[in-house]
C-alpha cells in the first residue's frame, strides 16, 4: 500500500496511545495522532484539550484548541483555571502529547523564539501556551515532530518546556516526579529515551528509511539502540481511518 | 445607573487611554465587536491581557492602540503567526510593543487569584522553564508546610474586563456556557466589566441551577450584539469561522492590506454588521 511519510508518522505516533490513557492533547500533529488512536485501537482513550474539554470525541480535527465540536462531544467541559489546577497539576493526566519548533536530544522543547535572544529574536513564535506545565505535570510526554537538522538541534534557542534538562540531569535534580519525554515519533523513525543518559535513541526505523537519512536530519550525534526494528507500515484500516479523518477535517475547515 | 447601553457608550464610559484591559474568551466567545469599538474610539497606550491574543489583539496592535501585551500563547490557532503582533514586536510597527509572557497555567491561576482578591497566585509550575529567567514577574516561594518550591505570579486585576456571552435576562444577569475559559474569573477580577451578548431573554427560569451566571451587579454594561464574537463563535448560535482564521493570514501579512481591511470592516462599520457575518444555527434549548 502506498502512504506518505506524514501518514507513517501519524500512525506510528498513534500506536503509542493506550486505551486507558488520559491524554492532554496539543494542537496539530499530536491532535491527529491522538484522534487516530481513538478511531482505531484505543476507542476508550480520554482526550483532554486545554480549553477545558474532557473526554472529547471530535468527528473532525479541531483547527483551534477550543473548536465547538470539542465541547459538544465531551464528557464535561470545565473552566480553564480548573483544567490547569485540578486536572493537570492534580496529577490526573497520564500522557501529554506535544509538538515543537525545535527540540534537543533530551526532549527539551522550544516554541518561543528562534535565532537571536529572547528580547531580540530573529523569529518570534507563538510561545509555550500550556506546554511548560504539561511537560512537568503529565505522567510522561510523547512528542511527534517532522525530522530535520534545523528542528532537531544540539542546543535549543529557548527552553520553553523542560524535558530532561540541558545535560539530562536537571529534571531529576529539580525533584520532578513525572517521567518526562519518553518517546519521539518522526517521519523517519521512532526514538525512545535511554533510561540512564536520558537522551533519545533510535529504536525503530520506518520502512525504506536509512540510518544515514536519519543522521543527516538530526543536528546532534544520533545514537541507535543495540536492537533496532523496522516500524510496521501503516495497515489498511489505519490508513483508511486517517484519510477519512483528514478528508472530513479539510471539508469542515473550508467552511463546507 | 443604566446597565443596558449601546456598545459605543459602554466603551466610552469604561475603557480609557492607558488602562489595563482584558478581553477574554478561550477560542470561544471572543468579544470581537467590543474590540472593534475600542479601535473606532482610538484608545491609546492600552496594556492588553489575554491568554491567547487571537486575531482581535492582532487588530488592536496593528491599529496602534497597544503599549504592552501580557499573554501566554500568541499565534493564529492552527494557522501560524499573528502577523501584526510580530511586526510590532520585531519591527516596531506602527510603534514599539512591550510584552510580558507567561504560561497558560500561570495566567489562569493569576486570573483566579485576581477574582479571589489575592495579591498573587501560587502553583506548581515553570519548573526548569526559560520564561522564569526572562520574566521578573515569575518568582518562586517555599511552601511553609512542606518546603516545596512553588511558582508565584502577581494576580491579574484589570481596570476593565470585556467578555461576550450567550444571553442576558431583562435584569441584566448574564449566562455563559460551553467552553467558559477564564471569563468568570476575568469579570470578577476587574474593577469594571462589560458583556456583549447574543440576545436578551425574558428570564432564566429554565436554566440548570449550576449554570454559569454572572449577576447583574457584577457588571457595568450589558450590550446585545448578535454575531459579536465573529470569527470566534457562540455555542448554540453559530460556529467558529475557521475559513476566516485562515483567510486572516494573508490579509495581516501586509501592512497596507491590513489597513485597507480595517478601514472597510472596522472603521467604516459598526456593531450591527456582525449579525450578517455569521450563519445562525437554531439556538439550543
Amino acid at each position: 500500500m502506498n502512504y506518505t511519510a506524514t501518514e507513517m508518522m501519524t500512525v506510528a505516533a498513534a500506536r503509542a496511545i493506550r486505551n486507558d490513557d488520559v491524554c492532554f492533547v496539543g494542537i496539530g500533529m499530536p491532535s491527529a495522532a491522538c484522534n487516530l488512536a481513538r478511531l482505531t485501537h484505543a476507542p476508550d482513550v480520554t482526550l483532554i484539550y486545554e480549553s477545558g474539554t474532557i473526554g472529547t470525541k471530535p468527528d473532525v480535527l479541531p483547527l483551534s484548541i477550543g473548536d465547538g465540536e470539542l465541547c459538544d462531544t465531551a464528557v464535561t467541559t470545565v473552566a480553564v483555571p480548573e483544567m490547569f489546577r485540578y486536572w493537570l497539576q492534580g496529577g490526573r493526566i497520564s500522557v501529554g502529547f506535544l509538538g515543537a519548533a525545535q527540540l534537543d536530544k533530551f526532549g527539551n522543547l522550544n516554541t518561543t523564539v528562534v535565532g537571536g535572544d529572547y528580547n531580540s529574536p530573529k523569529v518570534r513564535l507563538p510561545g509555550g501556551g500550556g506546554a511548560p506545565e504539561i511537560a512537568t505535570s503529565c505522567g510522561e510526554i510523547f512528542i511527534v515532530m517532522k525530522q530535520s537538522a534545523r528542528g532537531f538541534v544540539d542546543n535549543i534557542d529557548f527552553m520553553t518546556s523542560l524535558g530532561h534538562g540541558k545535560t539530562g540531569k536537571e529534571r531529576e535534580a529539580l525533584g520532578i516526579k513525572t517521567r518526562g519525554p519518553s518517546r519521539l515519533t518522526t517521519d523517519l523513525c521512532i526514538m525512545e529515551t535511554d533510561p540512564a543518559s536520558k537522551e533519545f535513541v533510535v529504536t525503530s526505523i520506518h520502512p525504506g528509511v536509512s540510518r544515514e537519512q536519519i543522521a543527516e536530519n538530526t543536528g546532534w550525534a544520533i545514537r541507535f539502540a543495540d536492537q533496532v526494528v523496522e516500524t510496521p507500515a501503516p495497515n489498511e484500516s489505519e490508513l483508511a481511518a486517517l484519510r477519512a479523518l483528514n478528508e472530513r477535517t479539510a471539508r469542515a475547515h473550508a467552511g463546507q | 445607573m443604566t446597565l443596558f447601553v449601546s456598545l459605543k457608550e459602554a466603551i466610552a464610559a469604561n475603557v480609557f487611554d492607558g488602562d489595563l484591559v482584558a478581553l477574554e474568551g478561550f477560542t470561544h466567545l471572543i468579544p470581537y465587536a467590543a474590540g472593534h469599538e475600542i479601535i473606532r474610539q482610538q484608545r491609546k497606550d492600552l496594556t492588553l491581557i489575554r491568554m491567547t491574543p487571537d486575531l482581535i489583539y492582532d487588530q488592536l496592535i496593528g491599529m496602534g492602540c497597544v503599549k504592552k501585551m501580557i499573554f501566554s500563547w500568541g499565534g493564529n490557532p492552527g494557522v501560524g503567526s499573528l502577523r501584526r503582533f510580530r511586526d510590532a514586536y520585531e519591527k516596531s510597527w506602527p510603534h514599539k510593543l512591550e510584552i510580558e509572557e507567561h504560561s497558560h497555567a500561570a495566567m489562569a491561576n493569576a486570573y483566579e487569584a485576581g477574582a479571589a482578591g489575592l495579591p498573587c497566585a501560587v502553583f506548581r509550575g515553570y519548573l526548569g522553564a526559560g520564561l522564569a529567567e526572562v520574566n521578573p514577574n515569575i518568582r518562586f516561594i517555599e511552601c511553609p508546610f512542606t518546603g516545596e518550591r512553588l511558582a508565584s505570579v502577581p494576580s491579574i486585576r484589570p481596570d476593565v474586563s470585556i467578555i461576550h456571552a450567550q444571553k442576558a435576562n431583562r435584569k441584566g444577569d448574564v449566562l455563559i456556557e460551553g467552553i467558559v475559559g477564564v471569563q468568570k474569573e476575568a469579570v470578577l477580577a476587574a474593577k469594571r466589566a462589560i458583556v456583549t451578548v447574543e440576545e436578551i431573554v425574558d428570564n432564566f427560569d429554565d436554566l440548570h441551577p449550576n449554570a454559569c451566571v454572572l449577576p447583574n451587579w457584577t457588571l457595568k454594561a450589558v450590550v446585545p450584539v448578535p454575531g459579536g464574537a465573529h470569527p470566534s463563535y457562540a455555542k448554540g448560535y453559530y460556529e467558529r469561522d475557521n475559513a476566516f482564521y485562515k483567510a486572516w493570514d494573508p490579509i495581516a501579512s501586509d501592512r497596507e492590506g491590513f489597513q485597507a481591511w480595517m478601514q472597510e470592516n472596522v472603521l467604516n462599520a459598526g456593531p450591527d454588521a456582525f449579525a450578517s457575518r455569521v450563519v445562525f444555527t437554531q439556538a439550543e434549548k
